[in-house]
């Protein structure tokens, strides 16, 4: 277990930068989310921490030691990728077992068996560890390779996107296990999605990434409460946050040039008159698409909700965002 | 223009039986949507409807008229598939206007019906572009031009948006939907994501193992499903599921969980003692200080506006969504109370649901 420190990072892939001057401070026992579009920096992140590649320029601490002069071997970190890597030609016994056999380790025989049954428990893929690893469902490798990670205590988990090939039913218990088991074993987690639920649901913080900088980092409720552009307020929230031209719901103050409101935030029964264009049950929350003069909004509203297309409502800004032109918000 | 009415419906591979015995009807006008997990069957109902398979047995109607053994080219429906593909050599324009040039169609009509095209899909600007170099939006509008431009009576589309990300999906769907309410063509919907399906569709059909499961709007289906099946399939996290043994009587309003009695709506049929299922919604499950029915907090998820809390009842995990507001801590112990309108019976070996007064209206068998 261990904080981790990252000074300045710079990355390049010829003419690309894909990653520029990242400063970053994962503290110890932290469920850190990186989040970001395909390409914002988030797996050369990674990749430059468990040693993979190089960093341009810039230091990664890892307790408070420099380590881009060790190899991978020496960061005592574990990463899971988004594909599966598996030795075939093991079962999934060995195929867990395997990080605890290396020499320098020296684990007796007994505790790996302990080890690795209790990993395949919380995977639950305990019936399967005698197949051979190539005699898997794409779920059940996945699940093995994030074990084969478990079974180990490194000093960091380095995960870029592990769930993502998996069924909703398995990734939403997979989350809650991810959870428990950050929870109970106070270990540090590094990890990469696009998925914001997977964001919000597990991360104690969450950075947000753009073209390879580093804009916000936070807990998830500040990044949603609280973002620092219409980049990050787009990140989070389902329906995605509105955004209008300041001057939607009347006045604006001085500088702003786009009104973000979240959906819950819009307000009916007074204000400015909408025309309701659709409405959709989507069973937990009904979201009502409103055309207020050309503009589109999405608000949420009751299940039982007797409005119907066509229908006039009265709409009102609460806690409105202000955002300037180039998308950054407003003190 | 069309409606479409599946009767009786089976396709047999060899063995393998894909589509059992469906029966639906799609209203003229209809945004409506196939769902279920893979190997369900709802391609192979799409395929059929289209033309690009014949039934083993069993009718398909395009407004009133059998086609079911007829081919695709005389059933003037238009496919969009999953990878929609673009002549590469030909522009935007060449491209949506390939299906009337090749039915020989004078040049002059052509042009007016592909600028019409063009306007309804917001594409005016990339006609003259190649194909090659369009964003993966821009695609998919040439593809959907492309099938929009012949003016057929329906539209059959599988998994239009299966290939593009979580967030351009969004911003698809719902520009496919703000396209269908312009045009209102019938449109039928392959797709194996429940959110996909309740945010899009006018109706639903969900099946399993070449099953019908049920059939009706996004809400019914939601609040009154009529199979386990549907309950877990659709809704995330996915409905409750609270175990017991008992035999019910018309006419009673709770049920004993154990030696908890859980209210509920009133019960429409006799059922012999065996083992039943509660469905509870994760939204209809309030935490109360004081209760008989209680449960110690497992796991938090923070969701924007809600969250969901994992709880170990007496009956097992149970999720609960309340609002971000209130307070929830992992180890406490908090009493349970269900929304007893709202809730759902089951038989278990069945996995059918009991009638009710809640879902009497809306239950298909």
């Amino acid at each position: 277990m261990a904080e981790v420190i990252l000074r300045g990072l710079t990355k390049s892939f010829g003419t690309t930068k894909a990653l520029n001057n990242v400063t970053m401070t994962v503290p110890d026992g932290a469920f850190v989310v990186l989040l970001g579009p395909t390409g914002a920096g988030k797996t050369t992140t990674l990749r430059l921490i468990a040693g993979l590649d190089e960093p341009d320029s810039g230091d990664i601490l890892i307790d408070g030691a420099s380590v881009v002069r060790d190899m991978p071997a020496q960061r005592d970190v574990a990463m899971v990728f988004q594909q599966y890597s598996l030795y075939p030609h093991l079962t999934v016994r060995d195929n867990l077992a395997f990080p605890l056999r290396s020499p320098i380790l020296n684990v007796p025989e007994a505790d790996i068996t302990r080890q690795v049954e209790e990993v395949a428990a919380v995977l639950r893929i305990t019936k399967k560890l005698d197949n051979k690893a190539t005699n898997l469902s794409g779920g059940e490798m996945q699940r093995v390779s994030i074990g084969r990670a478990l079974v180990r205590n490194p000093r960091i988990y380095l995960m870029d996107e592990p769930l993502s090939s998996l069924d909703a039913k398995l990734r939403g218990d997979l989350r809650v296990e991810l959870k428990r088991i950050h929870a109970e074993m106070g270990a540090t987690f590094l990890y990469v999605t696009h998925d914001q639920i997977e964001a919000m649901t597990m991360a104690t913080h969450v950075g947000v990434l753009d073209q390879g900088s580093l804009v916000q980092f936070g807990t998830p409720r500040e990044i949603y409460e609280n973002p620092v552009s219409t980049y990050v307020a787009g990140r989070l929230g389902q329906p995605r946050m509105n955004i209008l031209p300041a001057n939607a719901f009347g006045t604006a103050p001085n500088g702003a040039a786009v009104i973000g409101l979240r959906p819950e935030h819009v307000r009916l029964g007074d204000g400015q008159a909408a025309t309701v264009r659709r409405i959709e049950h989507l069973g937990d929350q009904t979201r009502l698409h409103l055309s207020m003069g050309p503009h589109h909004i999405i608000t949420l509203t009751d299940g039982h909700t007797q409005m119907s297309p066509g229908d006039t409502v009265l709409v009102r800004a609460e806690k409105p965002l202000w955002f300037d032109v180039a998308g950054n918000r407003l003190p | 223009m069309a409606e479409i009415v599946i009767r009786n419906l089976r396709k047999e591979f060899g063995a393998f039986t894909a589509v059992q015995d469906s029966s639906f009807t799609i209203a003229d006008g209809e945004f409506f949507m196939l769902l279920g997990p893979s190997g369900c069957g709802k391609t192979t109902t799409l395929r059929m409807i289209a033309g690009l398979e014949l039934p083993t047995s069993g009718q398909i109607l395009i407004d009133g008229e059998d086609v079911s053994q007829r081919p695709a080219s005389q059933r003037d429906i238009a496919f969009v598939f999953q990878m929609f593909a673009l002549y590469p050599h030909m522009n935007v324009r060449q491209n949506i206007s390939y299906p009337l040039i090749s039915q020989k169609q004078p040049k002059a009509q052509v042009l007016a019906r592909v600028a019409e095209v063009a306007r309804i899909l917001g594409i005016e600007a990339i006609m003259e572009r190649p194909v090659g170099g369009l964003s993966g939006g821009d695609r998919q509008r040439v593809a959907l031009g492309r099938a929009i431009v012949r003016n057929p009576k329906a539209f059959m589309m599988d998994e239009p948006l299966g290939a593009l990300d979580a967030e351009f999906r969004e911003h698809m769907s719902e520009e496919l939907r703000s396209l269908h309410d312009k045009m209102h063509a019938t449109t039928v919907y392959v797709t194996h994501d429940q959110l996909e399906a309740m945010q899009m569709g006018d109706k639903i059909v969900v099946m399993n193992n070449g099953f019908v499961e049920q059939f009706g709007t996004p809400r019914e289906i939601y609040d009154h499903p009529a199979t386990m099946f549907v309950a877990d399939f659709i809704g995330s996290p996915s409905m409750n599921f609270l175990r017991f043994n008992a035999g019910l009587q018309s006419g009673d309003c709770s049920v004993n969980l154990g030696s908890f009695a859980v209210r509920t709506p009133q019960v429409r049929q006799d059922t012999a003692t065996a083992p039943l299922v509660l469905g509870v919604r994760p939204e209809h499950v309030t935490l109360k200080d004081s209760g008989d029915y209680r449960g110690q907090i497992e796991a938090v998820e923070y969701l924007g506006t809600t969250q969901i809390v994992t709880i170990t009842s007496p009956h097992g995990a149970l999720k609960a969504r309340i609002p971000t507001g209130q307070v929830a801590k992992v180890g406490e112990t908090v009493a349970l109370e269900f929304t007893a309108t709202t809730l759902s019976l089951f038989d278990e070996t069945s996995g059918r649901a009991i009638r009710t007064a809640a879902n009497a209206g809306v239950y298909h068998g």
